[in-house]
């Protein structure tokens, strides 16, 4: 099975000079590798910052693009890797792996497969 | 080799072997987490090499080699980057090929370890099924009807529970082990039920919990000649052989009186009754055996007239000395009328369901609507079969009780039937 770990971070903690911040991002290159030689790793990118991004919306057959997200939280999306895993525990397992987990959070999230239903909402 | 050839191999051995490499890969390197890397890097590594050197004669060994050997280069290399090589546990440096142990006492280790009392009675289940039984968390979040974040959960507060108190992966010592043992029958009992009881959901699935539950037991009974071992898995070959007659073309449940037993499993059934022989031999049975004794007599009776209610009766006493839960008597009170008549089972049924505890259970109301209709009370049983369907939830028992209402609401001739 396929999962995203979506990578949140608070950028002013990762990009703050500290000894611990530098060494997950020192550690991130070194774990993509390993991950990527033990069949893990479909693919993944790293993000710039949200101030470099911009939102699109169509509404009423309009569209709108805005400068953002900007967000009420701190932490952002900061990247994300495609995995492959057995199960969710294997992909929680490899999430935890991600050095990024020791800083902000790992969302692993399920790709979805078509050939079930659609959600009912 | 042919590729194609190779990846067969490779898929046929994940199927048949993965959860035995993953129980001695346990053992080996002292931790769930470590073996599951491991595990997976030795399928990597085979699915790299089978297909260019062959498939190797012993290829659990191989794969548990493979496993380790990756595993153990990996700490090395990481401790290179992190710390000197001297922290290395010092059983790493010297590597000895490990003892070739029977495979089989891993995966019994496995079990009492992931049946640990220590653990919450859900996580025992999930991480049962996931370590020993080899199902994936969502296929467990499936056969449960919960989502699979949730079973995931369970598994990984299991998993720490068990590193936090340093579980030592190893059989308990003599002593303890009737008390391991009943978690671990407990479990296993469990799980046989979930796929047994329910006739909703994926039914593939909740079959292969049926089988792996009697895999389990097997493991468990080849252990010690504990009689509720072997009373337990006797109990579930007994109730196993009469799967496919539970249920019609039409997917309706049908009532073990009128199961077509000439399609009953005999083998299944002989089986059992040598299990219990030796159960019994024993001298020590318990609930399992004393249960598996009761559904015995059934398997031994040409039809449900037949059947000796007195013995059946007699047992359930026994089974309320040592179990004096509410379903048991609720079950003694329906024999009570198999044996004595309507009336004298109606009586007692009301009894149970006068103490209160079985008020939400649509079995305990379905049982007094059928002997109330048997004695001729049509209103009374109109009145219980409404109250059990409101309390029933799977799609084939609901079925069973609104056919039975529309045949009372029919008029008294049709009651009778």
């Amino acid at each position: 099975m396929r999962y995203v770990c979506l990578i949140y971070f608070d950028p002013k903690v990762v990009f703050n000079g500290s000894d611990e911040s530098n060494s997950v991002l020192g550690a991130v290159g070194p774990h993509d590798r390993e991950l990527e030689a033990r069949g893990h790793l479909v693919t993944g990118e790293a993000l710039e910052l949200p101030e470099n991004a911009v939102t699109v919306r169509v509404r009423d057959g309009k569209m709108s693009a805005t400068d953002g997200p900007f967000m009420e939280t701190k932490e952002m999306l900061g990247g994300f890797q495609l995995i492959e895993a057995r199960d969710l525990n294997e992909a929680v397992q490899v999430a935890s792996g991600i050095p990024f987990a020791r800083l902000g959070c790992v969302e692993v999230r399920p790709v979805v497969d078509f050939s079930q239903p659609r959600p009912k909402l | 080799m042919n590729p194609s050839d190779a990846r067969a191999a490779l898929e046929t051995a994940y199927r048949a072997e993965a959860r035995r490499v993953l129980a001695t890969l346990i053992r080996l390197l002292g931790g769930f987490d470590a073996a599951e890397e491991a595990l997976h890097d030795a399928f990597a590594a085979a699915a790299e090499q089978w297909p260019r050197d062959g498939i190797p004669a012993n290829r659990t060994a191989w794969l548990v080699s493979a496993g380790r050997f990756r595993t153990i280069d990996r700490w090395r290399k990481q401790s290179r980057l992190t710390t000197a090589l001297a922290d290395l546990p010092a059983w790493m440096n010297a590597a000895p090929e490990p003892s070739p142990s029977d495979p089989l006492d891993d995966e019994l280790r496995l079990i009492f370890i992931c049946c640990h009392p220590q653990l919450a009675p859900d996580g025992r289940i999930a991480l049962t099924l996931r370590e020993v039984a080899g199902l994936t968390t969502e296929e467990i979040a499936r056969a449960y009807l919960v989502s699979a974040p949730t079973i995931a959960q369970r598994i990984v507060r299991a998993k720490a529970k068990l590193r936090d108190e340093a579980v030592p992966f190893e059989l308990p010592a003599l002593a303890e082990l009737s008390a391991r043992l009943e978690s671990v029958l407990l479990v296993i009992y469990l799980i046989f039920n979930e796929g047994y009881a329910a006739t909703s959901g994926p039914s593939l699935t909740r079959a292969d919990l049926c089988a792996e539950a009697i895999r389990l037991g097997r493991l468990v009974a080849s252990l010690c000649d504990d009689a509720e071992a072997l009373g337990l898995l006797a109990l579930m070959l007994l109730h196993e052989a009469r799967r496919a007659t539970r249920i019609d073309a039409h997917g309706n449940l049908v009532l073990l009186e009128h199961q077509d037993r000439s399609r009953w499993d005999r083998d299944c059934i002989r089986e059992a009754e040598a299990l219990l022989e030796r159960a019994f031999a024993t001298r020590r049975v318990g609930p399992y055996a004393l249960q598996a004794a009761i559904a015995a007599i059934h398997s031994a009776a040409a039809s449900a007239d037949a059947t000796d209610w007195h013995e059946i009766v007699a047992l359930y006493d026994a089974l309320g000395c040592v179990d004096s839960s509410p379903v048991v008597r609720l079950n003694r009170a329906v024999a009570l009328g198999m044996r004595d008549g309507a009336e004298a089972g109606l009586a007692a049924v009301e009894a149970v369901l006068a103490q209160g505890e079985l008020d939400e259970y649509h079995l305990a109301h379905a049982a007094r609507a059928d002997l109330a209709r048997r004695a001729g009370r049509a209103e009374a049983a109109r009145a219980s079969y409404r109250r059990a369907l409101a309390l029933a939830r799977q799609p084939a028992e609901r079925r069973f009780l609104e056919t039975r209402l529309a045949q009372l609401s029919t008029g008294p001739a049709a009651a009778k039937q």
